[in-house]
């Protein structure tokens, strides 16, 4: 409005009354530092101390001892847990299994994933596009323990995994590495096709045709064009299914048969036998794994993508 | 202003040191808190209690209408129930810690615990008129006293069985061998409870048939037969199928065949409805429990806790809980508000005698053995995770 130039007109503006909110928002607008200071200071607590106190804190308890008999913590300083974790033939042949049972599923999910993304994000129409969007999301609206116990069934003596390799002479694998293997494939699958299928969306249908344009065959293209462009969205697929299986315990429990992973051991630290630093020692183990990974991860180049 | 990295660093590298330095001195310093004095007379009722116990054992109707024992508590005194369910007594025992609870009910494996860490109170049973009629042969033990002072009133009773398939073994089993020495027979199907205390029936086991280990008891295992019974367990470990610790899924097991024999509740028999599965006490005895009403030592209604303790040892409301549970009632007066007793073996002192109730392992051996140090708690666990590997 061009009137509100005039003098005139703004002295028909009444002067605005002066509220203590009226003062603290002129403060503010006049202290840039402030205001931002009171904008980040949530955000920043939630970072501080729900995230990092409470990692510290784990790092923390790991260093103390847990009175036997009568399960009081004792904050006195010990290298005794880490030791045990570190040297115990226990913990290595857990963790190996841990760590083998999650790249497994990480690279059969993958396998299982660049497919069908490719197909949802490159073949399919975009009516065809939504439904196997809404299909991938589909399973992440039942919870975990049903699907969890779901499998238990499938895979039980005489369910549905018997009942269909019958006829081929096979049977259930039972309950067992296998059973959590497909399980934990199962349940991680739509964390895996999510990222991997955006990435694709960010393939430009051109590149394709310019490829073949220049004579390069299917492979030709996969290999030299979206691989190299779809590489970060499958290492950030794979820290989720990689991660996810490393913590769990609640799928070995429920088809795992008699194996333990790393987690049903910090669980039975926690609950059974109520030792909390030693349990914080054993959920180190998954911690420095990440950062490994991750560290290699970056070092890939991968992570400057995300 | 700028920070420069290293003023950066520095800057983080103090807040690090600072934020540990705050966590340490805010640790969980408390000590074991005393264990209370005991009560020599009832006050006024203060209007509520908050009772933790096994799923089972504190019903008000909301799982099931026909099954409440609770509300005729609350009008009877105006103590109104908060309960809380556990799954195992090591859980039990870390929710005890808060303090949250003025009563719980706690197997043998964690009342010790309890009294040593200072979270129960001892409980005069003077003030609790229901405490005569209770079977002497659950009294003042091992696993409710402590030098002579009672800590709680019995609840009710059972042992662990065996459980196997009919269809498997259609001439009956007799022994633990079937599990342990023989379970080869049916690899991949034996199951097993997932407790340390499991460790306890290996050692039933080994009493019979090793006798040159010298096992008293169970629960009072040193060095060498604590390794034999770890022995024994890591060979059944090449033979489970799952281990189970939630009921459920152990009668799952057994209905669809995926577990065809192991150690099992007199519960889990009467839910399994596929009609093929048969309980029975071996001839080497075995564990069991026998479960405690305990008062916490920070208790805030300690009145309606003990008003809770008469109430549930009472003839009827003690029928309904342990009939619900699946387990003997804690007194003969409770059997006239059952049909069951006579399954369950309530009262039958020979019975209950071939049964090694849940007890939590310490140093002090337990069977009264002053030469040598028996393995505790902390050393089952770790035993029992290096079996399962």
């Amino acid at each position: 409005m061009s009137s509100a130039a005039t003098p005139h007109v703004t002295a028909g503006v009444p002067q605005p009354r002066d509220t203590p909110a009226r003062r603290i928002s002129v403060f503010l607008s006049q202290h840039a530092r402030v205001r931002l200071g009171l904008l980040l200071t949530a955000p920043l607590f939630w970072l501080g101390l729900v995230y990092v106190v409470a990692l510290a804190a784990l790092l923390i308890t790991a260093f103390w001892t847990v009175d036997s008999f009568t399960g009081q913590v004792r904050t006195e300083f010990t290298l005794d847990n880490i030791i045990t974790v570190v040297t115990g033939s226990l913990y290595q042949t857990v963790t190996l299994r841990t760590v083998g049972v999650a790249l497994l599923v990480t690279v059969i999910d993958i396998a299982i994933a660049l497919p069908v993304a490719f197909f949802m994000a490159k073949v399919a129409g975009p009516r065809l596009q939504r439904i196997l969007v809404i299909a991938v999301l589909m399973p992440l609206w039942a919870s975990y323990l049903v699907k969890a116990y779901a499998w238990r069934s499938v895979l039980a003596e005489g369910g549905v995994v018997d009942w269909m390799t019958a006829p081929f002479g096979g049977s259930s694998p039972g309950y067992g590495l296998p059973a959590v293997v497909i399980t934990l494939s199962y349940l991680w699958l739509p964390y895996v096709i999510l990222p991997i299928y955006a990435g694709l969306e960010r393939v430009p249908d051109s590149l394709l045709e310019a490829s073949s344009d220049l004579g390069a065959k299917t492979w030709r293209t996969m290999g030299s064009v979206v691989m190299p462009m779809l590489w970060p969205s499958i290492i950030a697929a794979s820290i989720f299914s990689f991660s996810l299986s490393l913590g769990d315990y609640i799928t070995v429990n429920i088809v795992g048969g008699a194996n333990q992973l790393l987690g049903n051991l910090v669980y039975t630290n926690v609950g059974a036998a109520n030792n909390l630093p030693l349990a914080s020692a054993i959920a180190l183990i998954p911690v420095a794994i990440m950062i490994v990974y991750l560290t290699a991860a970056r070092r890939s180049g991968a992570l400057e993508n995300l | 202003m700028r920070l420069t990295t290293a003023r950066r660093s520095t800057l983080f590298a103090g807040l690090a040191i600072a934020s540990v330095a705050v966590l340490t001195a805010c640790g969980t310093a408390s000590g074991g808190g005393d264990s209370g004095e005991e009560a020599t007379e009832l006050g006024d009722y203060e209007g509520s209690v908050s009772i933790l116990a096994w799923p089972g054992y504190v019903e008000d109707g909301s799982n099931d209408p026909s099954v409440d024992w609770v509300s005729a508590f609350e009008e009877e005194t105006g103590c109104m129930v908060e309960s809380k369910t556990y799954g195992t007594s090591d859980e039990a025992f870390s929710l005890m810690k808060t303090g949250d609870y003025d009563v719980v009910a706690a197997s043998g494996d964690a009342s010790l615990r309890l009294v040593a860490a200072g979270e129960v109170a001892p409980v005069n049973t003077d003030l609790l008129k229901n405490y005569d009629g209770i079977f002497d042969f659950l009294k003042m033990q091992s696993w409710n006293s402590v030098d002579g002072v009672s800590y709680g009133i019995p609840h009710g009773y059972g042992a662990n069985l065996l459980m196997y398939n009919t269809d498997v073994f259609p001439d009956g089993l007799t022994s633990w061998s079937a599990v342990f020495d023989d379970a080869a027979a049916n690899s991949g199907k034996v199951t097993a409870y997932d407790s340390p205390i499991y460790i306890a029936d290996a050692a039933v086991y080994l009493m019979a048939t090793q006798p040159e280990l010298g096992i008293e008891n169970p629960y009072a295992l040193d060095e060498t037969q604590l390794a034999a019974a770890v022995e024994l367990l890591k060979a059944q470990r090449q033979h489970i199928g799952e281990y189970w610790s939630d009921y459920l899924k152990e009668i799952q097991a057994f209905e669809t065949g995926d577990s065809v024999v192991g150690t099992t509740w007199q519960v889990i028999q009467n839910s399994i409805t596929t009609g093929n599965t048969e309980v029975v006490l071996p001839d080497e005895g075995t564990t069991g429990w026998s479960d405690t009403w305990m008062i916490s030592s920070q208790a805030k209604s300690p009145n309606c806790a003990y008003a809770w303790l008469d109430y549930i040892a009472s003839p009827e409301a003690n029928a309904q809980a342990t009939a619900y549970f699946g387990e003997a009632p804690s007194s003969q007066a409770a059997c006239e508000f059952r049909d069951d007793c006579e399954a369950y073996h309530a009262g039958d002192a020979d019975y209950a005698s071939q049964i090694w109730y849940w007890s939590t392992p310490i140093a002090d051996c337990l069977d009264g053995r002053t030469d040598v140090e028996c393995t505790d708690y902390a050393a089952w666990t770790t035993a029992w995770q290096e079996i399962k590997g």
